[in-house]
């Protein structure tokens, strides 16, 4: 019987395999933030352990970074701490970092992809949920707890159980303005926030083929809110077109030595699975998220639903406390939301196709009174130097959007960007959990376009219908 | 790491499903450096009137008198009951760091979010996953009984109620030998180093442009 996509992966990381079931696995690429890694190096100072190997870890400042007036550093001064701890921690282990003043700078899901660090059949993990992102690529990448950091940098190995493999094919075509975030927040309203638990994704279906990498980054980056270990898409030619000349990629005949085996990374036509979903992508269209939950989701066309529709107690309960903490009423049309701030930005929608894509809604038109602070902000120097070179910026600003420096922004809001009790947004990042942008937030995640959309014309539209 | 072996502890009922680890710790609090002192802070925005910040003093905030953990006859207790997927979310080890602060060192629930469930193991607190009509059992009988304990025995892997029934858990063998005896798993992974530098020398010669 033929293997699936991640039984290869796995197969070639095992180190050993335990009496217990349990798999010792090694851990190609290690990316690092300030926020989850200095205990893990206090860790290891505690122990005087040396990383196993240094080459494999690179880090970059991002959570707690200011996206303006940079040049005059971060202003808080727990976070300039945080930050100047991740300097000092590199400096002293000898770990590459590209810091603050450095234009590869940026949020590490996108610095890591765009700097060729993430390969096809990689095992990647970082202290940070969303490393889930760069399954894109067909590697297993897990986000990590901060011990498994500092187990990671001390061993190059995790101990792993293997998890279950589940498909999720979405067959068709794609409908003009459904983007890969759409294709993430419709599977995951479909199965749940707990449907992928336990199990690693595979991505499959035509629909999924014809996703940009960017686009696969931005469903990939998802799977973790459908509670998967980690989402994998196979390699094909726009994997390799994507990786092919990156500074850390293989060069020359390494390079070819590489695409043949990455070549391989796909499931096995008769490959098995532990579960399989087939969704239709007709069926999908803009989706918007009204609760706080990303399985609180729903097209764009429909209204928030009533309370007696709800499966369960439990679940009408969540839905009771997620109206009002939303400040919603049942039954409303979702278009008829109005919002006070756009973020467009996050390792989900931070890459310069999100940014081309809210550009073309938003040029020659200007940001509606209703919204307080519409704000763009790149995922790293180079997206934000590949944006200008293009013009959007120009595009942005016109319109009325703030263009800022790159970094995590108000996707978590642990720098100054962040909501006010009772505030709305419409947000391209990837979780709308209560207080997740700030204290009383109340976040709507939703595609670049929509988000674009719902800035000009303040409250939410269906970007199928924009002109 | 603290072991654990065996615990009678007060039960308080987080009575709510999707509970995510932005909530359990919100992240103004992650900006720390250090491993312990989240406990004020745990449950943050659920727990005081005002806005937390880091380092603040909480023994004078406004609390939410109606949130569980604030009612008098939850004070004290050492496990927490809660729903499905609870520690959904984000990656934030600060998070069973504030659970473990705060005095909680077991959380039992229907179903919990991978990375949570493999951090608290981490930390010396045991997650156990019951059948969900297990727990809405005890989500009633807790409420019906003030200073209601649960007594947890890792070992015979059981949960013991006041009324003397017993619930049995899964574990795996791993976890279960690291938590019993407060291991550190680097240093046992560090004794196969041996198989490390093996792997590393055969992989290096199919994929050099990975070393």
């Amino acid at each position: 019987m033929g293997k699936t996509l991640f039984e290869k992966v796995w197969q070639q990381h095992v180190v050993q395999q335990n009496e217990d079931g349990s798999t010792l696995l090694y851990i190609d690429r290690h990316l690092v933030h300030e926020v989850t890694s200095p205990q893990a190096f206090e860790g290891l100072r505690l122990a005087g352990r040396k990383p196993w190997k240094i080459s494999a870890s690179i880090a970059t400042p991002d959570h707690n970074v200011p996206t303006i007036d940079r040049d005059k550093g971060i202003a808080d001064p727990v976070s300039r701490a945080q930050v100047e701890a991740l300097d000092n921690n590199c400096a002293e282990f000898g770990i590459t970092e590209f810091g603050l003043g450095d234009i590869r700078q940026g949020v590490v899901h996108v610095m890591g992809p765009e700097q060729g660090l993430i390969l096809p059949g990689m095992t990647v993990v970082c202290g940070d949920s969303h490393t889930s992102t760069h399954g894109a690529f067909g590697s297993i990448a897990m986000g990590i707890g901060t011990s498994e950091v500092e187990h990671v940098l001390a061993t190059q190995c995790l101990i792993q159980k293997k998890p279950k493999v589940m498909r999720i094919s979405v067959n068709g075509s794609l409908p003009a303005g459904i983007t890969g975030k759409d294709v993430a927040l419709y599977i995951i309203g479909e199965i749940g926030t707990a449907g992928g638990t336990g199990f690693a994704l595979e991505f499959a279906g035509e629909a999924i083929r014809a996703l940009s990498m960017e686009g696969r980054m931005s469903l990939c980056n998802m799977a973790i809110e459908a509670g998967a270990r980690c989402g994998m898409i196979a390699v094909d030619d726009v994997t390799l077109d994507y990786v092919r000349g990156r500074p850390y990629a293989p060069k020359a005949d390494n390079w070819d030595a590489a695409e043949a085996m990455w070549r391989e990374l796909h499931s096995d036509a008769d490959a098995a699975f532990d579960a399989e979903l087939v969704f239709d992508a007709a069926n999908i269209v803009p989706q918007v998220s009204w609760g706080t939950s990303p399985e609180m989701v729903l097209p764009v066309t429909s209204s928030i639903p009533a309370l007696q529709s709800a499966r369960d107690e439990v679940q009408r309960e969540g839905w009771r406390r997620a109206l009002t903490y939303m400040g919603l009423q049942e039954n409303t049309p979702i278009t008829d939301i109005a919002i006070d701030k756009v973020f467009i930005g996050s390792c989900t929608n931070g890459r310069i196709e999100d940014f081309r894509a809210a550009a073309a809604i938003v040029q020659g038109k200007k940001v509606a009174a209703n919204v307080k602070l519409a704000m763009v902000v790149p995922g790293s120097g180079l997206v934000k130097q590949q944006a200008e070179a293009e013009g959007l910026d120009a595009i942005f600003t016109a319109a009325g959007f703030q263009w800022r420096d790159p970094g995590c922004s108000m996707c978590l809001a642990m720098n100054a960007d962040r909501l006010e009790p009772g505030e709305r947004c419409a947000s391209t990042s990837n979780r709308n959990f209560e207080g997740r942008q700030g204290m009383g937030g109340r976040t709507h995640l939703v595609s670049p376009a929509m988000a674009a959309a719902a800035g000009i014309a303040g409250h939410f539209v269906d970007v199928r219908d924009w002109s | 790491m603290q072991a654990f072996t065996t615990l009678k502890g007060l039960v308080a009922p987080m009575d709510r499903a999707n509970v995510d680890t932005d909530a359990i710790i919100p992240k103004q609090f992650l900006k720390s450096i250090k491993r312990t002192g989240y406990g004020p802070f745990l449950f943050d925005e659920w727990r005081y009137e005002d806005r937390g910040e880091p380092e603040m003093d909480c023994t004078h905030r406004p609390v939410k008198t109606d949130f569980v953990l604030n009612q008098p006859r939850y004070q004290g207790a050492q496990i927490l009951l809660a729903r499905e997927n609870f520690g959904c979310g984000s990656s934030r080890e600060h998070a069973p760091w504030a659970i473990l602060d705060y005095g909680f060192s077991c959380v039992i629930a229907s179903s919990f979010a991978d990375i949570f469930f493999n951090n608290c193991f981490k930390n010396g607190i045991l997650p156990i996953v019951l059948d969900d009509k297990v727990i809405d059992q005890l989500f009633k009988e807790c409420a019906a009984t003030e200073g209601y304990s649960l007594t947890v025995d890792l070992p015979a892997q059981t949960v013991t109620t006041p009324s003397g029934h017993s619930f049995a858990f899964n574990i795996d063998g791993f976890r279960k030998h690291c938590l019993l005896n407060g291991l550190d798993d680097i240093g046992l992974t560090l004794t196969h180093a041996d198989s490390i530098h093996a792997y590393e020398a055969a992989r290096r010669q199919q994929a050099p442009w990975l070393f």
